[in-house]
């Protein structure tokens, strides 16, 4: 009797798909918590500690305090001068106080910082001259600072651009042996525009040490989040690139501080990038130039106010005994002092000379631009002689 | 002297401005292994390591960018971006940050760096693969912008590019990659900045860069027929641009004719007849004239000969110079100029 092909692959055993070992999970240490990161109440009083985030240093907490206080007052000021006629505009960042001084608290002085427009409260508060960080909103042509002394690129107003640039500075400096971390800050909107996909994407691969710090403060002038993404939350933004992602409560400064901390630790460890988003809210128009009652109500910035994250970190310090009346008083007093200088200042108009123009175009300005400096250099004598 | 083509002549200056300096780094897509698609960047990453010469993720703005935080943190990054118009998604970069950054930081920050860009046709390029677009950069303050003809300069400038303290776009003629030349390296021609006379005449100039000087120098060999002398000045530095020997052979000629491949409106001919114009109008005999390429998108490799400057479309611009010291009746539509 002969066997049929079939006959013989009836009678053999059937072969058992052996039992798979349950896989790894491949978004493991990537994915962001369910719900934001949230060490403090909306009314201060503290959760249980969390098992992935412990709380900073009470010492660092009360400095943070009194950086946000003092941006604060910087920030209202600033607005105020755009009434005066003293800047040209000013884009606000009242409300973001946690996350505008968080990011600076959580980086050692010779790391970078990569901010945009938005970023002149962490500016301030990363000890750069005030005056210095208004100078392109009062209307001059640069940055005001010199970027290689204060470890901070230009302010960027091109969306999302610097989260490249970081990407290349801090594989450059790891490169050159040093342990620099690149903070990038960046907006909700901003993680809309291509080259934050390429910078995070060129950081995962290059395994940078850059911390992408997005403040989703829930709008992009007008546009609402809604039009920008449809993912849960811009913490999963990072998980498709392979980049450890968390999402915070923006307003809770503890919280804030303490996911930023861990976010430097393993970018400075050499374990590549990591991508934080923090909820928080955008308490004034875009710019002093904005209407903001054309998109939203009233009543959605008011229910924001409750989630103040000055009174809520005080509430908490206060309740830990390191932050008295006194302490408080003494504190306001100081961001008034710091107000009433930088009025002072800016009090005083600058003087330009319209042949800087011509520098710093090029190391040596060419042929054309000597010409040209010429030029507008005898249109000067010529105006000055007629006014005399 | 030897023979070599002027894409070993790059790879040479990369290797070169690599062993002198070690915080040259080169990086783009298939940079490494491969060498390039071009292979400028052939056998680097084996001779100096892939830390030195990488490929990176397939992104043109991201390249750029990350060549600027590079340079930040005091690198010297060159950047290759395989095919003109795939430099595209990086122009934001280019224009707004590369070009920027020394102006807005009044001289604290500096992003030297090469942007190398394989550009323009007559390689029988499918769309996308022959784009001149020199003309975007040179408008630019900020960059330099530079285009070797030949195959000393193009050892030359590149090495002067990447020691340069200003970002440069280095513009590689692809249709020259292989054609040969004479060259003693390490060469080292003229400075940024300076125009060449490539060949003396007396009748005409013909002022041209890139891919178009080999073009001017043939018109220039068949013009004798016709008993013209002309002179070939090459560009070679579009920005720093040399007013001074463009203008110096125009009024010993009184006569030029502006050679480019790129489509004419708006472009760097423009600017260079322009030039000429203001500062040549009394030793001229006829206006400046352009040849350049038709003011339509690249065409496909079939008809791209109809686009491209030719030798015979540049000797009809000479014959149009007014020899017999009659205007071009072209030009003349009831006595007023069309």
């Amino acid at each position: 009797m002969t066997t049929t092909p079939q006959a013989a692959r009836r009678a053999s055993p059937r072969k058992r798909r052996p039992a798979t070992p349950a896989a790894p999970d491949p978004s493991a240490g990537l994915m962001p918590q369910a719900e934001p990161v949230r060490l403090l109440n909306s009314d201060g009083t503290p959760l249980p500690a969390h098992p992935d985030y412990p709380e900073p240093p009470v010492e660092a907490l009360r400095e943070m305090y009194r950086r946000m206080v003092v941006g604060r007052r910087f920030d209202a000021q600033a607005t105020a001068l755009t009434k005066q006629g003293r800047l040209a505009v000013y884009p606000s960042s009242r409300g973001q106080e946690a996350c505008q001084v968080g990011g600076v608290l959580a980086l050692r002085e010779d790391d970078w910082v990569f901010p945009t427009y938005r970023e002149s409260m962490a500016l301030t508060a990363r000890g750069i001259d005030p005056v210095e960080v208004l100078t392109l909103l009062r209307g001059d042509w640069h940055c005001g600072y010199d970027p290689t002394e204060v470890r901070t690129a230009p302010q960027c107003t091109p969306l999302a651009t610097q989260c490249v640039h970081a990407a290349g500075l801090a594989y450059g400096e790891s490169y050159q042996g040093r342990d620099t971390v690149a903070l990038v800050y960046i907006g909700d909107g901003a993680t809309s525009e291509g080259d934050f996909h390429e910078g995070v994407n060129f950081a995962a691969v290059f395994k940078a040490p850059v911390v992408y710090f997005v403040q989703n403060n829930r709008y992009a002038i007008s546009v609402p989040l809604s039009r920008q993404t449809a993912a849960p939350t811009l913490a999963y933004k990072g998980v498709g690139y392979g980049v450890p992602s968390e999402q915070v409560d923006g307003n809770d400064p503890v919280a804030v501080l303490a996911v930023l901390n861990r976010a430097v630790a393993h970018a400075r460890a050499g374990k590549g990038p990591y991508l934080v988003e923090a909820h928080t809210y955008r308490m004034e128009p875009h710019t002093n130039a904005d209407d903001q009652t054309r998109y939203r109500d009233a009543e959605e910035v008011e229910a924001w106010r409750e989630r103040d994250p000055i009174t809520r970190l005080e509430s908490y310090l206060r309740a830990r005994e390191v932050l008295d009346d006194a302490a408080v008083a003494e504190i306001a007093e100081e961001a008034e002092a710091y107000a009433a200088r930088l009025r002072e200042r800016m009090n005083v108009q600058p003087t330009v000379d319209p042949l800087s123009l011509f520098e710093h175009v090029y190391a040596e300005p060419t042929p054309q631009l000597v010409e040209q400096r010429e030029q507008v250099r005898a249109e000067l004598a010529a105006t000055q002689e007629e006014d005399a | 002297m030897a023979t070599m083509t002027m894409a070993k002549a790059l790879n040479a200056a990369l290797a070169d401005a690599m062993l002198d300096d070690e915080r040259v780094v080169v990086f783009g897509e298939d940079v490494g292994q491969l060498g390039g698609v071009f292979r400028i960047t052939d056998g680097l990453q084996a001779r100096f390591g892939d830390k030195r010469c990488f490929d990176t993720p397939l992104a043109e703005a991201g390249i750029v960018g990350f060549a600027v935080g590079l340079a930040m943190s005091g690198l010297r990054p060159v950047v290759e971006m395989q095919f003109d118009a795939f430099a595209y998604p990086a122009f934001e970069q280019i224009a707004s940050h590369v070009a920027k950054l020394r102006n807005r930081t009044r001289g604290a920050l500096s992003v030297p760096m090469v942007i190398r860009v394989p550009y323009a046709g007559g390689i029988g390029g499918v769309e996308h693969h022959c784009d001149s677009s020199e003309a975007y950069y040179a408008h630019t303050p900020g960059l330099k912008v530079i285009t070797p003809a030949t195959v000393a300069d193009a050892y030359s400038l590149m090495r002067e590019a990447i020691d340069d303290p200003d970002p440069v776009v280095f513009m590689e003629p692809k249709k020259l990659y292989f054609a040969s030349g004479e060259a003693d390296l390490p060469a080292r021609t003229e400075p940024f900045g300076r125009a060449v006379v490539r060949r003396p005449g007396r009748d005409a100039t013909l002022v041209a860069y890139g891919p178009a000087v080999p073009v001017a120098l043939e018109a220039a060999e068949a013009a004798k027929e016709e008993g013209w002398d002309l002179e070939v000045v090459d560009v070679r530095t579009i920005v720093p641009f040399d007013d001074a020997t463009i203008a110096a052979s125009v009024r010993r000629t009184g006569r030029c004719v502006v050679v480019q491949e790129a489509q004419g409106f708006a472009g760097v001919g423009a600017e260079i007849a322009a030039r000429v114009q203001e500062r040549c109008f009394h030793a001229l005999h006829a206006p400046v004239l352009r040849v350049s390429g038709l003011d339509i998108p690249y065409p496909a490799p079939m008809l791209e000969h109809t686009h491209l400057p030719s030798v015979d479309r540049v000797l009809d611009a000479v014959a149009r110079l007014q020899w017999d010291d009659q205007p071009d009746s072209r030009w003349l539509t009831d006595g007023v100029p069309a």
